[in-house]
C-alpha cells in the first residue's frame, strides 16, 4: 500500500488566512493612529511651518509654540483642569452610586426587575438638550450653575445606566460560591463584598470607569449649557474654535486626545485579566 | 466539635412549588461523619446550605453543640465548608487563601504561618504556596479548598460534593486521603454527595434523601443491606438492587416468583396469599449452569464482563433481573442457566407503598 499524496491546502489556506488577519490588524491599528498622529504633527508644529507646502509628514521641526500658545490663551488652563475634575468626579460618583445598584441588579431578584433595567436605559433616551435647559434653571436657583459640581452632576446622570448595566454583568461573572465562601470563613456581607467580590470585579469596572471618563471628557452640550466661567475642555474649545486660528484648533484636538490616551493606558492594566487567567 | 441536632425543618424556595427540605429532623453525634446521599433535587444541598447560614428555613430548628443557630449569619456559626467549585479566591495566593479564615477570625500571624504550613503539609501543597489557584490543577485548588476548611478548628466541617469535579482516578484517591484527614481531625462532618459509593465509604451513617425527606437514615452497611424502602435499594447499589413481583402462597412458607416457587423465610407467614415485591442484590444471587435444588431457572439476555465479576441480565418469566456471577462463570445469551437466592439476602417490600415489610 503507498501513501496516499497529502492534500496541503487547508494548511497553506490557514496560513493564508494568518496572514490576511495580520494585514486587516495592522490596517485598522494605522486607521486608528494616523489622525492621532497628524493632530500630534500638526501641534507640535511651529504656525508657519503648517503653511509650507507640501506638508512634511515627518516631525521635522518640532516646537512647541503653537501648544504652549494655545496652553497659555485664556481659560485653557483652567479648563483642562475642570474637565479633570469633572471626569474624575463623574468616574467617582458614577462608582458610588452605580456600584451597588450593579450589584443588586446581579444578586437578587426583585419584582419589576426587568422593567427597571429598560427604564435606568430612558436617561439615555433623552437629548441632553432636553435635559440640559430645565437642569440650568434648577442649578440656577440652587446655586450650583457655572460650578464643575453641576456639570459632575450631569454627567453622573448620563453615565449612571451604563455603570449600573455594565457592573451588574461584571458581578454576574463574580462566582456566588465564591462569595459565600467569604461568609462562612467570617466575612460579613461588606467584608465579603470588600475582600472578595471587588477584587475579583476590578477589571470589570475598570472598564466601565474608562467609559464614565471617557464620555465626560467628550461631552460638549451639557457642559456649555450648564457653565459659563468654569467651562470644561471641550466647551471652552468649541467655544473659542470658530475664531481662532488654524493651529489653535489642532493644539486644542490634541490637548483633547492625549489626557483621555493616558487614562485608558493606565486603566489598561485592569482591563486584561490581572491574576494570570480570567475569572474563575 | 460539637453535636448537630436539626428538627423539622421546612424550606420552600420563593416560587417554588414543593418544598425543598419536608420536615427534615436529624440528629448527628459530636465527631460523627454524616453523609446526605440523594438524586440532584431531593433538597440535600439546601439542607447543608441551612446548615451554613447560606439559607434560612421557613419554619423548624438548628442548633449546634447546644447553641441554636437557626437564623444565625454564617459567619457567626464557627463553621468551615468546602465547596463543590472549590470557590477559592482566585486573586490571593494559596497561602492567604488556607489562612483566610484564621485571619477574618483574628488569630495573630505566627500562629496562621504555623496552621497553613501544618495544612499544606498536610494536603501536600507546599509548593505550591506562593502560587495563584489560576496555576494550579483542579485536584490541587480543591485541595487548596480543603487545607483552608480545616486550617479553622470549626465545630462543624461542611461539605458539598468536594469529589464531583475531579476525574475518576484522583476522586478515589482523594477519598481515601479525606477520609483518613476528616478521622485524624475528629470534627463533626456533613458530607453532601449523590454518588453512593462515597457516601458508603466515607460516612459513619448515611441519609439517603428524596424529595425533601430523609428515607433513610443508617450506617452505610445497613443502608446498603436492608434499604428501608425500594427508592433506597434502587438508588444505592451498584446495579441498584433487584425488584422481582412475587406472591406469598397459601400455607405462607413459598414465595412464588411467576411459575416458580421459592422457599420462604418464616417472617412470610403472615403474609400468606398476599403480592408483595421482593428485594434481591445482584451480587447475592448464586448461579449455577446446572440444576440443583432450589433453584430457579433463567434465560439469559445479556452478558457484560466487568473484569472482577460478569454481570448478566436475566429473564425469569418475563421479569428481568441483574445477576452477578463470579468472573469464572461462562454463559452466553439465550442459554438457561439456574438461580439461587438465599433466605437472608432476601428483602421484602410491600408492592403499594414501597416500604420495606416488617413482620406483623
Amino acid at each position: 500500500m503507498s501513501t496516499p499524496t497529502v492534500d496541503t491546502a487547508p494548511l497553506r489556506r490557514q496560513r493564508r488566512n494568518r496572514i490576511y488577519l495580520q494585514i486587516a490588524c495592522v490596517t485598522i491599528s494605522i486607521f486608528m493612529l494616523v489622525p492621532i498622529y497628524l493632530i500630534s504633527l500638526a501641534a507640535l508644529s511651529t504656525r508657519e511651518s503648517l503653511n509650507e507646502f507640501p506638508l512634511s509628514l515627518l516631525p521635522t521641526n518640532i516646537s512647541f509654540d503653537t501648544l504652549d500658545a494655545f496652553l497659555s490663551s485664556t481659560g485653557i488652563f483652567g479648563a483642562l483642569g475642570n474637565s479633570v475634575i469633572v471626569g474624575i468626579g463623574t468616574v467617582l460618583l458614577s462608582a458610588v452610586l452605580g456600584i451597588p445598584g450593579g450589584y443588586a441588579l446581579a444578586r437578587f431578584a426583585f419584582p419589576g426587575k426587568e422593567p427597571y433595567q429598560l427604564f435606568l436605559l430612558f436617561t439615555r433616551a433623552l437629548p441632553i438638550v432636553v435635559l440640559s435647559v430645565p437642569l440650568a434653571k434648577l442649578f440656577l436657583t440652587t446655586n450650583i450653575y457655572d460650578t464643575t459640581y453641576g456639570v459632575i452632576l450631569l454627567h453622573t446622570s448620563l453615565a449612571l445606566p451604563t455603570t449600573i448595566l455594565i457592573s451588574a454583568s461584571v458581578f454576574l461573572s463574580v462566582p456566588v460560591d465564591v462569595e459565600e465562601a467569604a461568609r462562612i470563613f467570617g466575612c460579613g456581607p461588606l467584608g465579603a463584598f470588600a475582600r472578595v467580590v471587588m477584587p475579583m470585579a476590578l477589571p470589570g469596572l475598570a472598564a466601565a470607569s474608562i467609559f464614565t471618563f471617557v464620555m465626560s471628557w467628550n461631552e460638549v452640550l451639557g457642559a456649555s449649557i450648564l457653565t459659563l466661567d468654569h467651562r470644561t475642555l471641550p466647551a471652552q474649545v468649541l467655544t473659542s474654535l470658530s475664531d481662532s486660528p488654524l493651529a489653535y484648533r489642532f493644539a486644542g484636538g490634541f490637548a483633547l486626545v492625549i489626557p483621555s490616551i493616558i487614562f485608558i493606558a493606565f486603566m489598561r492594566r485592569y482591563l486584561t485579566n490581572m491574576w494570570g487567567s480570567t475569572i474563575r | 466539635m460539637a453535636d448537630i441536632s436539626i428538627s423539622h425543618l421546612v424550606k420552600t424556595y420563593p416560587g417554588g412549588a414543593d418544598r425543598a427540605t419536608d420536615d427534615v429532623s436529624l440528629a448527628i453525634k459530636d465527631g460523627d461523619f454524616t453523609v446526605l446521599l440523594g438524586p440532584s433535587g431531593c433538597g440535600k444541598t439546601t439542607l447543608l446550605r441551612m446548615l451554613a447560614g447560606l439559607e434560612y428555613p421557613d419554619s423548624g430548628s438548628i442548633s449546634v453543640g447546644g447553641r441554636d443557630v437557626t437564623y444565625l449569619p454564617p459567619n457567626k456559626r464557627n463553621m468551615s465548608m468546602v465547596f463543590q467549585s472549590y470557590a477559592v479566591f482566585p486573586h490571593r495566593k494559596v497561602r492567604y487563601n488556607i489562612g483566610f479564615g484564621l485571619q477574618m477570625a483574628k488569630v495573630n500571624s505566627k500562629e496562621i504561618e504555623r496552621k497553613v504550613q501544618w495544612a499544606a503539609d498536610l494536603l501536600q501543597l507546599t509548593p505550591y504556596l506562593d502560587r495563584l489557584p489560576a496555576q494550579l490543577s483542579g485536584g490541587q485548588r480543591q485541595r487548596v479548598a480543603v487545607a483552608r476548611a480545616i486550617v479553622m478548628d470549626a465545630d462543624v466541617l461542611l461539605m458539598d460534593e468536594p469529589l464531583s469535579n475531579l476525574d475518576a482516578l484522583l476522586r478515589l484517591t482523594f477519598r481515601s486521603e479525606l477520609k483518613k484527614i476528616v478521622k485524624d481531625l475528629g470534627t463533626t462532618t456533613v458530607y453532601v454527595t449523590h454518588d453512593q459509593s462515597e457516601a458508603l465509604s466515607l460516612g459513619d451513617q448515611v441519609a439517603v434523601m428524596r424529595k425533601g425527606r430523609i428515607a433513610q437514615l443508617g450506617d452505610p452497611l445497613d443502608v446498603y443491606d436492608a434499604p428501608a424502602d425500594k427508592f433506597v435499594g434502587g438508588f444505592i447499589g451498584s446495579p441498584p438492587m433487584n425488584f422481582i413481583s412475587a406472591a406469598v402462597t397459601d400455607s405462607g412458607d413459598a414465595l412464588r416468583v411467576g411459575d416458580q416457587n421459592l422457599h420462604a423465610p418464616s417472617m412470610l407467614r403472615s403474609f400468606a396469599n398476599e403480592d408483595i415485591v421482593l428485594g434481591v442484590r445482584a451480587e447475592n444471587i448464586g448461579v449455577a449452569t446446572d440444576r440443583s435444588s432450589g433453584d430457579i431457572p433463567a434465560t439469559v439476555l445479556v452478558v457484560e464482563p466487568m473484569g472482577s465479576s460478569v454481570l448478566l441480565t436475566v429473564d425469569v418469566d418475563g421479569q428481568s433481573i441483574k445477576v452477578q456471577a463470579p468472573p469464572t462463570f461462562r454463559t452466553s445469551p439465550h442459554q438457561t442457566i439456574w438461580l439461587t437466592f438465599s433466605p437472608n439476602t432476601m428483602r421484602f417490600y410491600d408492592g403499594a407503598t414501597s416500604m420495606a415489610l416488617e413482620a406483623k
